[in-house]
C-alpha cells in the first residue's frame, strides 16, 4: 500500500555524542511517526576513533539514545534506522550496537523483531588490488589521488554508504536497521525512496533532518524534529515547545558543514538545492520545494574514509606568568626545542607547542600578533613511534621551558609553572589518510548485509 | 564614513569543518537589508578573507553569497587534516572570531 505522506522523527544529530533530550522526543513520539531514524557518526571527531577503532562517546549514552528509539518504535511497530554506528561506523561499532539492541530487547522483554545490520569496512587488500590494476582512487576536497604509501599508512577504512544497503534492509522487512558508516542524509532518504517518493524530495528530507534540531531556532541541540515528505514537498517541524523551524533556520542549515550550500553529493548522484524555495506554513514548520536530484552518469562512486596511526603520544602542561618571559615566548620555545635536539637528536619524534593565550587555537591563521594575555598555557604534544621516546620528548620539551635562559629574566628559580611535574600518556596520534572515492560496479559491493531475529 | 562592526549586523558568525580537509565559514543575517548592505559593500571577498586569515588565495576554495538564507559563506582549505598532530581545532569551530570586528561602511543618512 503506497503512503501519500511519510513522517520521520530524528531525535539527535549524532546519536550518543550528547544524550538525546527526552521531552521533545516524547512529544514527537506521541504524533506516531512512520520511522525513527538517526545518524550516530561523524568525521568531525578527528581521525583517532577510526584509527583506534573505538568510540568517543560513553556506551551508556549511546544505549540511552538507542533505548528511547527502540522502545518507541517497537511500541508503534514501525522501523528504526541507525547509520554510522558508534561514531565511526566500523564493524566493531556495528557489533556493539547489535549487542546493545539485544540487551535492550532482553531488559524490556520485547516481542521478537527482525534486525538487519550491515558492515562498511573496506579491507586494504581491496584497494591494493585496485591500485595494482591502475584504478585511480580519486582524492576529494583538494586531496591527491591515493598513493600506495598513503594506503599502507592507513589502519582502518570505512566506505560511506548511500541509500542502497538501507533499502535492501527495508526490502527484507527489517524492524531495526543498524548501519555501518553511512551518509547521514541517506539514513532518512532511504525509507522515503523505498516508499516511492521522488529522489529529489527524499534526499532533501535527509539533508534537512540529519542534524535534528540544528535546522530549528533558537539554537538548542539534541532536540527532536519531524520531517514530512509528500510527492510535492518536504516539511520540517520542531518538536521542542520553544523551537521553530523557520525559513532562516532551515535554509541556513542547508549550508551547515559544507563548502557549498547549493550541492550535496551522495553515492549515486548529487542534490541540487539552487532552486529551493522555502515557505513558513505554521509557527513551527517550514515547507521546502524545488530540490533536484541529479543521478551520476556512469559508475557510482563511494566515499572512503581512512585513518592511520602516526605514533604514541604524551602531553605536558606548562604555565607562564612572567611578562618578560611571555614577551619572549618564541625564544623560550626555541630554547626548549634545542635542548630536546641536543639530547634526542632531530629524528624519530615530533614536538608541537600549543601556546594558549597566543595562537594555540588558530595557529598560522591567527591575525592577532601582539599577545595581550597576562599568562600563557602551553600544551606540549610529543609524538613518536617509540613510546619511551615520545615520553622523553614530552618531558624534555616541557621541562626545558622551566630552564629557559633569557638574559634579563628576574625570576631565576624557574621560568614556568608546572600543573603536574610529569607528562600524561594520551590516545595515540592519528591522521586522516583517506578522504577519497572509489568507483564500484555494484552499489552493494562494499557493504555486507546480515539478517537476524531478536528473540528473548 | 560611519561604520558598523560585522557582529553588530549579523545574527550568526560561525566556522565548522566541511569534511576533514576544509573549514567553512558562515555569516548569516536576520534582515535582508543588513545582508545586502554587507554583500554590496564588497568588504568580504576572496582576497579580503585570504588576507584576514593569512592564507594564500588558492586556499579559499569556495566563496558564495547565498540569498535564500541571507548568508555569505566561504571555505578555507586546512593546511593539515582535522585532528592531525599539531592541529588545535578538531571541529574547526573556533576559527571565525577574526570576522567579528570587521568594519562595514554604513550608507550616509
Amino acid at each position: 500500500m503506497k503512503k501519500n505522506k511519510l513522517r520521520i522523527l530524528c531525535p539527535n544529530g549524532h546519536l550518543g555524542f550528547a544524550p538525546t533530550k527526552e521531552g521533545s522526543f516524547k512529544l514527537g513520539a506521541e504524533t506516531k511517526p512512520d520511522y525513527y531514524c538517526c545518524d550516530s557518526g561523524s568525521d568531525d571527531i578527528g581521525p583517532g576513533p577510526l584509527g583506534n577503532d573505538d568510540c568517543v562517546s560513553p556506551r551508556a549514552w549511546q544505549k540511552h539514545d538507542l533505548e528511547l528509539m527502540l522502545l518507541a518504535s517497537r511500541k508503534q511497530n514501525v522501523p528504526m534506522i541507525i547509520g554510522s554506528s558508534g561514531d565511526t561506523g566500523s564493524n566493531s561499532r556495528v557489533d556493539m550496537y547489535v549487542e546493545i539492541i539485544r540487551e535492550l530487547a532482553q531488559e524490556h522483554k520485547l516481542e521478537p523483531f527482525k534486525l538487519v545490520y550491515f558492515y562498511s569496512e573496506v579491507k586494504k587488500d581491496y584497494l591494493r588490488e585496485k591500485l595494482k590494476n591502475g584504478i585511480t582512487i580519486e582524492g576529494l576536497d583538494g586531496r591527491k589521488d591515493l598513493s600506495p604509501g598513503e594506503l599502507e599508512a592507513t589502519d582502518n577504512i570505512v566506505a560511506v554508504a548511500g541509500i542502497h544497503p538501507f533499502i535492501k534492509a527495508l526490502e527484507l522487512k527489517a524492524d531495526v536497521i543498524i548501519g555501518g558508516r553511512s551518509s547521514d542524509a541517506a539514513i532518512f532518504a532511504a525509507p522515503a525512496v523505498y516508499n516511492g517518493f521522488s529522489e529529489s524530495n527524499s534526499y532533501y528530507l535527509g539533508k534537512v533532518l540529519e542534524c535534528a534540531s540544528f535546522c530549528a531556532e533558537p539554537y538548542g541541540a539534541k532536540e527532536s524534529v519531524i520531517g514530512t515528505i509528500t510527492k510535492d514537498d518536504v516539511k520540517v517541524t520542531a518538536m521542542h515547545p520553544e523551537q521553530y523551524c523557520t525559513i532562516a533556520s532551515v535554509a541556513g542549515h542547508a549550508m551547515y558543514e559544507r563548502s557549498n550550500p547549493f550541492f550535496e553529493y551522495f553515492a549515486g548522484g548529487k542534490l541540487d538545492m539552487t532552486d529551493c524555495s522555502y515557505i513558513q506554513i505554521d509557527a513551527k514548520t517550514t515547507q521546502i520545494t524545488g530540490a533536484k536530484f541529479i543521478p551520476i552518469e556512469g559508475n557510482m562512486k563511494v566515499k572512503l574514509e581512512g585513518a592511520g596511526k602516526v605514533g604514541e603520544r604524551y602531553m605536558g602542561i606548562v604555565g607562564v606568568r612572567d611578562p618578560y618571559t611571555i614577551k619572549n615566548i618564541d625564544k623560550v620555545i626555541d630554547w626548549a626545542r634545542e635542548q630536546a635536539e641536543e639530547r634526542l637528536g632531530k629524528e624519530g619524534y615530533q614536538i608541537f607547542y600549543h601556546i594558549y593565550g597566543k595562537n594555540a587555537v588558530m595557529g598560522e591563521m591567527e591575525p592577532v600578533q601582539d599577545t595581550k594575555s597576562h599568562e600563557l598555557g602551553i600544551v606540549v604534544e610529543a609524538i613518536s613511534e617509540d613510546k619511551d621516546l615520545a615520553k622523553e620528548a614530552a618531558i624534555i620539551g616541557s621541562r626545558q621551558i622551566f630552564y629557559a635562559r633569557l638574559p634579563e629574566v628576574k625570576g631565576t628559580a624557574g621560568t614556568a609553572a608546572f600543573l603536574i611535574d610529569e607528562v600524561m600518556p594520551t590516545s595515540p596520534a592519528h591522521r586522516w589518510t583517506l578522504n577519497h572515492t572509489v568507483e564500484v560496479d555494484d552499489p552493494m559491493e562494499l557493504f555486507t548485509l546480515i539478517e537476524t531475529e531478536v528473540t528473548l | 564614513m560611519k561604520t558598523k562592526k560585522l557582529y553588530q549586523l549579523a545574527k550568526t558568525i560561525r566556522s565548522k569543518n566541511a569534511g576533514v580537509d576544509r573549514i567553512t565559514f558562515d555569516i548569516i543575517f536576520n534582515e535582508e537589508a543588513n545582508y545586502l548592505l554587507v554583500k554590496q559593500s564588497k568588504v568580504l571577498t576572496v582576497d579580503s578573507v585570504a588576507r584576514i586569515f593569512n592564507v594564500s588565495i588558492d586556499r579559499i576554495c569556495d566563496f558564495v553569497e547565498y540569498d535564500p538564507a541571507f548568508a555569505i559563506k566561504f571555505t578555507i582549505q586546512r593546511k593539515r587534516p582535522s585532528g592531525s598532530p599539531g592541529e588545535g581545532d578538531i571541529f574547526g569551530c573556533q576559527q571565525y572570531p577574526p570576522l567579528l570586528d570587521i568594519e562595514i561602511p554604513m550608507p550616509s543618512e
